[in-house]
């Protein structure tokens, strides 16, 4: 609003055009962002989705050295009734010597009592390595440490469910579950 | 060749008229009737034509397609098979569009090796080349999100490995794999965003090839010997009739070929396992992905060890992506101004190497890492023990039955307390994880040997001119009539 000069038709207003051009800038700028974030968020899990993410399980009916498979949100997961046997071995095994430290005990979640259920092994079905479904006592493969084998690029894990040999980096995860009772465990994701 | 003078005249009212309006009919004969195109072009030009009607079969079909498929976990195998039995030539159309994803593939690789070869990547073409990178990147994001559709299990566990991929990236992984599937796994939502992304991305690929067009009609077609055009008169013959017609013959042939496999063998390059309903339950024995994945899926399980503080798998994924970036960052890459594999020897024959390493890896992709090379050898018995002073001892035995009975005596013959077990073990051998690793190496050392090579070879002799080398290979025939000579 400076430059005032004879002829006013004439004259650029710099000021004017300098305006528009950042409050035009500007409402675009801001208008892609505010909808690249919708368009973005949208992607994410949904209300119901996320609301299907937990389960109660009856672990009563499971019998020995066998497992249940159950689906929860899509996840595959094992519960895994372990023999005597299964559970010595697994806590035998030296720490020290495994890819990723975990003794059996930290795998185990407590009892409302506050004791824990050895017998009873509830961990993810998804192998640490590229998410295949690893094959257990039903489908007659354990792999070479009595746990689970995947198939697909030869992760062997021990009855805890701890990786021992293979690509998988890590062990099977063990989910947020608690003991409703005796019989029954809470599964979430 | 854009700069080349506009040879269109209006011939009558309507199109003088039209002209000075919208010139498309100037357009259309400037661009594919009159445009100037290198006389010495070879067959394996002909890709670029035939990429275009592969292009075309796909959307059409697809196009058809999605009118009677229905995306959703509990309808998406029924409505796929349903296009199979029940709909009018519901199978062919189908057949056509599996089958013509392998068969755009095929062509895309020998386009793709034709330009390597020819050094079609160099200057002045290197956008035109980056470009294509992009349409081949986008062709493998439509065959991926494509193969989830028919919801078999090869494309659900074949998504959940490939998904998982971006699990692997450090810190901001697992939320990338959560925000992909949008939900803990792979689900109803995750088939319906593939969906609407699948029909997307082939007009993308599509305005793509009209850059890529666009890329190419500036500089003008390289041709086999990698001179530039000189003599627009001498030198070029125009597109229509001369490269029409032999793009079409060549575009017949390439279609019987695609015929054979829709019509005798439509399943062929496919799995049997996707003809089985997606179990989240049960990951099939052999994930494979389709056939032109393969090189690649060899790479990404290639890496097995930790290198410092990365992750073996992690280090797979960056080696795949790697795999593919550095075709875009090629025309930095190859140092030689030579253009023509032709006039360059050594490279010639890193060349054909590379060729090799490349059908190798996908035969490694295919295989089962663990298998051996040259067939998968015996076990051999192994009795582990603890000697009297604590230490772990074990001993070998080899062979038959035989080795078993000594083993089993050996066993028998130890004191009590050592802790003796005998265990079948299999023998050492050359594995395919093996061949992989060397074979990614070899895939990346040629990109690297193409610096090396350019700054070192010398190359042919080469001809000055499209024209001189023409008359060259004429030069035998004159040569054999005249004796003397």
């Amino acid at each position: 609003m400076t430059d005032h000069t004879a002829n006013e038709h004439d004259a650029v207003d710099e000021d004017r055009r300098n305006f528009i051009h950042i409050a035009t800038g500007a409402a675009a700028f801001g208008g892609t962002a505010m909808f690249a974030w919708v368009a973005v968020d949208q992607w994410n899990p949904a209300a119901d989705t996320k609301a299907a993410s937990a389960m109660d399980v009856d672990i009563s009916k499971i019998p020995a050295c066998g497992e249940i498979r159950v689906l929860i949100g899509g996840k595959p997961f094992f519960i895994r009734h372990r023999t005597a046997t299964e559970i010595s071995e697994a806590e035998a095994v030296n720490i020290s010597t495994l890819r990723d430290p975990q003794s059996d005990d930290d795998r185990l979640r407590p009892k409302p009592d506050g004791s824990l259920n050895r017998s009873i092994l509830i961990t993810s079905g998804s192998c640490t390595h590229l998410g295949c479904v690893p094959l257990g006592p039903c489908q007659g493969n354990t792999g070479d440490f009595g746990g689970w084998y995947c198939p697909c690029h030869g992760s062997h894990y021990d009855t805890s469910g701890r990786i021992r040999k293979g690509p998988a980096p890590r062990n099977l995860p063990v989910p947020d579950y608690r003991y409703l009772s005796d019989t029954v465990v809470n599964i979430s994701l | 060749m854009s700069g080349h003078e506009s040879s269109y005249e209006p011939t009558n009212a309507f199109t003088r008229w039209l002209d000075s309006r919208l010139p498309i009919i100037r357009f259309a004969q400037d661009h594919a009737m009159n445009f100037p195109t290198p006389k010495n072009l070879n067959y394996w030009w002909t890709f670029g034509g035939i990429l275009a009607v592969c292009l075309v079969v796909q959307i059409v079909t697809g196009v058809i397609l999605a009118m009677h498929y229905s995306p959703g976990v509990d309808t998406a195998f029924a409505s796929v098979e349903r296009i199979m039995r029940d709909v009018p030539y519901g199978w062919l159309l189908r057949y056509i569009h599996s089958n013509g994803a392998s068969m755009f593939f095929l062509a895309v690789y020998i386009h793709m090796f034709r330009g390597l070869y020819y050094g079609s990547y160099k200057a002045p073409r290197e956008v035109l080349w980056v470009l294509g990178c992009v349409i081949y990147l986008l062709m493998m994001a439509t065959a991926f999100l494509g193969y989830m559709l028919p919801w078999g299990q090869m494309s659900y566990h074949g998504s959940n490995v490939i998904t998982g991929l971006f699990g692997a990236i450090p810190i901001i992984g697992d939320t990338i794999h959560t925000w992909i599937m949008g939900g803990p796994s792979i689900g109803n939502q995750t088939l319906q965003r593939f969906f609407s992304l699948h029909y997307l991305l082939p007009f993308m690929i599509a305005a793509v090839v009209v850059l890529h067009v666009w890329a190419l009609h500036v500089p003008g077609n390289n041709n086999p010997t990698g001179v530039e055009v000189q003599d627009v008169e001498k030198e070029t013959v125009p597109f229509h009739p001369y490269y029409t017609v032999k793009d079409a013959f060549a575009i017949v042939l390439f279609f019987m070929m695609f015929a054979v496999f829709v019509f005798y063998a439509p399943n062929v390059l496919g799995h049997a396992d996707n003809y089985v309903q997606a179990n989240p339950l049960v990951t099939p024995s052999h994930i494979v992905p389709e056939w032109y994945f393969l090189p690649f899926y060899a790479i990404l399980r290639a890496i097995t060890f930790d290198v410092g503080p990365i992750p073996a798998k992690l280090l797979g994924v960056i080696f795949m992506f790697a795999a593919i970036a550095v075709l875009f960052l090629l025309p930095w890459m190859d140092t030689s101004k030579v253009k023509s594999m032709r006039y360059r020897p050594v490279a010639r024959q890193f060349f054909f190497g590379f060729v090799a390493t490349c059908l190798l890896l996908g035969w490694c992709g295919a295989s089962n890492p663990d298998d051996g090379v040259f067939g998968t050898p015996g076990k051999k018995l192994v009795v582990s023990y603890t000697d009297a002073g604590g230490a772990e001892i074990t001993s070998e035995y080899d062979g038959g039955g035989e080795a078993y009975l000594d083993a089993k005596k050996f066993v028998e013959s130890l004191p009590a307390g050592t802790n003796a077990s005998i265990s079948a073990v299999a023998k050492p051998t050359f594995q395919f994880r093996h061949l992989s690793l060397i074979l990614t190496f070899a895939y990346f050392g040629y990109f690297i040997l193409l610096f090396f090579v350019g700054l070192t070879e010398s190359s042919k002799a080469v001809p000055e001119s499209i024209h001189k080398s023409v008359l060259k290979r004429s030069k035998p025939s004159t040569a054999t009539a005249i004796p003397a000579e």
